[in-house]
């Protein structure tokens, strides 16, 4: 027979207001298996615990039920406490009577009564509560980083200072990001360049980072502690062990005037090309598409030039597979297109930019020298009207959330302009300001009161073009106004989106995305940088709109869950996972299709050496306990450790006043 | 299939009578059978709407349940029947509970029929080939400034064959006739619509940018699709004239008009000497103009 203790928290008046928790007590004590009973003030303090520690060993208790708060509360207290005194700590489980009863009645009367109920319920599961060990995995303490912007860049040093390996890959042909092209940086106006570049040559020189540039994860295999990644590297036709990084290939390369990436199409580069001149690695690529050798099979220039006979025409793709304990997913953002807004000319108008290319023209080492030129004439712009919220905040484009940066963005571009262009005008229109952050609410004071920005509130209607002037139709809510601006130059805040290609990276992963594309997080306050993958965390943009100094925070979080992880050779994990009885398992594999994490795989079994019948096999290290294989298990062949069929029946059994739980006897 | 049914409303009946002539010569000419909503009553517009959103869904909600005995596709010209229907039928289809109110009211409503402006007829279902080799581009060397006030590609969630910031479906027709429509920027600007009768002056302000803006862009001829716009942009030019100096001289004519035109019908045929402003010297002198350009 088991020897069950229950254990009544008052939690303080949280309980006891509403539950007479001595009845409850009183009561327990009388149900089948209950060998001790007893009420407490609080149960979760430390004498409550040792009241159950105590208990156990005297009343040598089986089995304990803690009729107090929610289990996402205290469970984990209160089997630390169980098994502190020798119990094993599965065979500890909770009645949830404060959220899903005192807290939500008034009448003490019948939720003393429901309380009971909910008691006797537990009572009888934890009878089907079998002893269950922790589950433990090898870790392999290295980590792959995905995406090589400044969330990246964090995670990677930060983990690889450490004293771990970390495995950065980059699908562009340098890291740095979207940073990288940020002129600069609100709200303390450093150079982004300047406090953004050490730090990309730290990376390169780290011997704990394996940089991959140019690259792209196309598989990823394995659970927790041992993934195995398969790695593209795209063939950059350039040998990076030789190249010198001189240079003279591209300035002598033919094929010119081609839009450039990295300056948001207002400047141009070469066929064979670095992106930018602080690269890491400085190491050219050859963009096929335009190369006149590889269009039309003549040239060979760069090759020919080439000193240190890096220049490979034949180079090809080439697969590497590593094998991580962690990943950080740091594939950033990308700005909604242009085209997407026919109110503000559909991309058509060589004046309307967005803000990334503002950056550009600000930018000491941009495609104008920092000089405030128009693309359309090249003149100087004398009137700029900066409009926030294009696509944000905005449900007809299909996005409600806020992009978070462009207040702050806008400030410093009208600043920055008032700084470059003493006589010029900048108008913002706003829909709020949203400066939560520190020095955030100052620095956008400072543009209005300080570097006469003029600031209106309202949306801008339409912009469409008028000899050489934009004319910028609006409202002024505040004076309830009609405005019309005749100006130069327009540059739209649009939307932070998430990557086009987010999704399927997610998918990838095998972890949740959000309907905008946006990776999600486990929880959105107390695990922000997990995800619903065990050793997959998050960093930056990827997760939501962030500005820099959140996404460095955040990769540093990320950095420091992962070299938690790897501070210990193995892993130990709750092994409330799922379990497939192969004796009646028919290989329908109905499991393996509904499995959201991948954790079913299939298993030949043998029979006398020889192969017999496939059957699913639960890989532990992988399984997250969520149980869609057992509703999915059309011969009902697997069971759930911690929520087997037995324990639910017993606890609905219990509040029907039917035995329902399966033939066969409980755990005692 | 069954014909289209085709509801005229009030202003086809009255002071937009040319643009119903037009709409009826021009499906006639094309051989797209249409059937006139028998009994069909108020769409709900402006005073119904201004009053109580029960009324205006009410009426529409009739004609909607009439129309679906006969079709499951209901079509109009007027862009301000054609918004209240849309609106009607959208707010009636997510809302089960307004179904009942309305029933109360006396009106059996079932979903069933959909709602179609006569461009979507004319683009999705007869074809821009097929009006291509119809019109054999008679329209060519005439420039249009498409307009399309504030309903015919709003709400943009009721509208999703339409642009609602950049609208093209107009343009689209008159381009398959041959016509080069012109890029200007107050396609979808307010015309002042309801403020005709309270503030006249705003309508002439308003009327005289969307005029400007149109001939600055090069147009010979305005099209619309609304007898709201029609009204506003051509009978307030004199009052544009004494308040601003400024003679537009600008005809403005619904679409299907000038795809009469283009199909070969005569200006009578299609209502246009009931317009004010006779848009047909300016239509011959472009139509003459690319003529003398191709065999000269």
């Amino acid at each position: 027979m088991p020897r069950i203790g229950v254990f009544v928290c008052h939690c303080g008046e949280n309980i006891a207001r509403t539950v007479d928790v001595q009845r409850v007590a009183r009561e327990a004590a009388e149900f089948r298996g209950v060998a001790h009973a007893v009420d407490y003030r609080y149960m979760c303090s430390d004498p409550g615990q040792r009241l159950i520690q105590e208990a156990i060993r005297e009343k040598n208790l089986t089995a304990v039920v803690v009729a107090a708060c929610s289990p996402h509360m205290h469970e984990s207290t209160f089997r630390q406490a169980v098994a502190a005194a020798g119990l094993n700590p599965y065979r500890c489980e909770m009645a949830n009577i404060r959220e899903q009863c005192s807290w939500v009645h008034e009448d003490k009367e019948a939720a003393t009564a429901k309380a009971i109920d909910l008691v006797r319920a537990v009572v009888e599961r934890v009878r089907w509560n079998a002893p269950l060990e922790p589950i433990r995995v090898p870790v392999t303490k290295r980590a792959l980083v995905i995406g090589g912007g400044i969330a990246g860049i964090q995670a990677a040093l930060d983990i690889a200072a450490g004293g771990c390996e970390v495995i950065l890959v980059e699908r562009q042909p340098s890291i740095g990001g979207h940073m990288s092209q940020l002129s600069e940086t609100f709200p303390t106006l450093d150079c982004s360049q300047c406090i953004l570049t050490p730090k990309m040559v730290e990376v390169k020189k780290n011997p704990n980072i394996k940089l991959y540039t140019y690259s792209e994860v196309e598989k990823v295999e394995g659970y927790l502690g041992n993934f195995d990644v398969t790695i593209r590297k795209k063939a950059r036709y350039v040998d990076e062990e030789k190249c010198t990084g001189c240079g003279l290939c591209q300035e002598k390369c033919a094929s010119r005037n081609i839009p450039s990436e990295f300056e948001r199409g207002l400047g141009t580069r070469r066929a064979i090309y670095i992106p930018f001149p602080q690269a890491v690695p400085n190491v050219p690529v050859i963009d096929t598409e335009h190369c006149f050798y590889f269009q039309r099979g003549r040239c060979g220039l760069c090759q020919k030039i080439c000193a240190a006979k890096a220049i490979d025409y034949e180079q090809q793709d080439v697969l590497i597979t590593e094998r991580v304990g962690a990943i950080v997913v740091a594939t950033g953002y990308e700005t909604a297109p242009r085209s997407e807004y026919g109110e503000y000319g559909q991309g058509r108008y060589a004046d309307v930019i967005d803000g990334l290319q503002f950056e550009r023209l600000l930018s000491a080492s941009g495609p104008t020298g920092g000089r405030i030129l128009r693309p359309s004439d090249g003149k100087e712009a004398k009137s700029i009207v900066f409009i926030s919220c294009v696509g944000s905040r905005d449900p007809a484009h299909g996005r409600e959330y806020c992009s978070k940066i462009c207040c702050m963005y806008a400030a410093k571009h009208a600043m920055l302009y008032r700084h470059k262009v003493h006589d010029g005008r900048a108008y913002v229109f706003y829909m709020d300001i949203r400066a939560g952050g520190k020095n955030y609410e100052e620095f956008v004071r400072r543009a209005i009161e300080e570097e006469g920005a003029v600031y209106l509130r309202g949306r801008v209607s339409r912009v469409y073009q008028d000899g050489d002037k934009l004319i910028v139709k609006g409202a002024d809510t505040l004076s309830g106004t009609q405005v019309e601006i005749a100006a130069d130059m327009v540059v739209l805040a649009t939307a932070v989106v998430p990557q086009d290609d987010a999704p399927s990276m997610a998918q990838k992963l095998n972890i949740s995305y959000d309907r905008y594309g946006f990776m999600s997080e486990a929880h959105p306050k107390l695990r922000p940088v997990e995800t619903s993958r065990a050793g997959v965390f998050l960093a930056g943009a990827c997760q939501a709109p962030k500005d820099i100094p959140e996404t460095v925070a955040q990769a540093s979080a990320a950095a420091s869950k992962v070299l938690s992880m790897f501070s210990t050779t193995e892993l130990e994990r709750e092994p409330l996972v799922a379990s497939v009885d192969e004796r009646t398992c028919a290989g329908c594999f109905e499991c393996k299709r509904v499995c959201p994490s991948g954790a079913i795989e299939e298993h030949i079994l043998q029979v006398k050496g020889k192969p017999d019948r496939r059957v699913a096999r639960v890989n532990p290290g992988v399984c997250t306990g969520c149980g869609t294989c057992v509703a999915a298990c059309r011969s009902r062949s697997i069971e759930l450790a911690g929520f087997t069929d037995n324990q639910i029946y017993a606890q609905i059994g219990a509040l029907v006043g039917e035995d329902l739980a399966a033939v066969g006897s409980s755990v005692e | 299939m069954n014909a289209y049914q085709y509801f005229p409303g009030c202003s086809l009946y009255g002071t937009a009578r040319e643009y119903d002539i037009s709409v009826r010569a021009v499906f006639r000419a094309l051989d797209i059978p249409l059937e006139e909503l028998e009994g069909w009553i108020c769409c709900g517009a402006t005073p119904a709407h201004a009053t109580s959103h029960l009324l205006a869904t009410s009426l529409a909600a009739e004609n909607l349940a009439k129309a679906a005995r006969k079709s499951d596709r209901l079509i109009t010209a007027c862009a301000a029947c054609y918004s209240r229907l849309l609106h009607a039928k959208h707010d009636l289809d997510s809302d089960p509970s307004l179904v009942e109110k309305v029933r109360r009211v006396g009106v059996d409503y079932r979903n069933g029929v959909e709602v179609l402006h006569i461009m979507d007829v004319l683009l999705d279902d007869f074809g821009v080939e097929a009006l291509q080799s119809r019109t054999q581009e008679r329209l060519k060397g005439l420039k249009v400034a498409c307009y399309y006030g504030c309903l015919l590609s709003r709400p943009a969630k009721l509208i999703p064959r339409e642009d609602s910031e950049r609208p093209h479906r107009m343009d689209d027709v008159l381009r398959a006739c041959g016509a080069e429509t012109v890029e200007w920027p107050y396609a979808i600007e307010c015309c002042g619509a309801g403020l005709a009768m309270a503030h006249p002056e705003i309508i002439a302000q308003l009327s005289h940018k969307i005029l400007t803006s149109a001939k600055n862009a090069g147009a010979d001829v305005i099209a619309v699709g609304c007898p709201l716009c029609q009204t506003n942009l051509e009978i307030r030019q004199p009052d544009i004239q004494k308040a601003f100096g400024v003679k537009h001289d600008m005809p403005v004519v619904y679409f299907t008009q000038l795809l009469g035109i283009a199909l070969g019908l005569q200006p009578k045929e299609l209502g246009i000497d009931r317009l004010i402003l006779n848009p047909m010297p300016k239509l011959s002198a472009a139509l003459a103009r690319q003529a003398a350009s191709v065999s000269g």
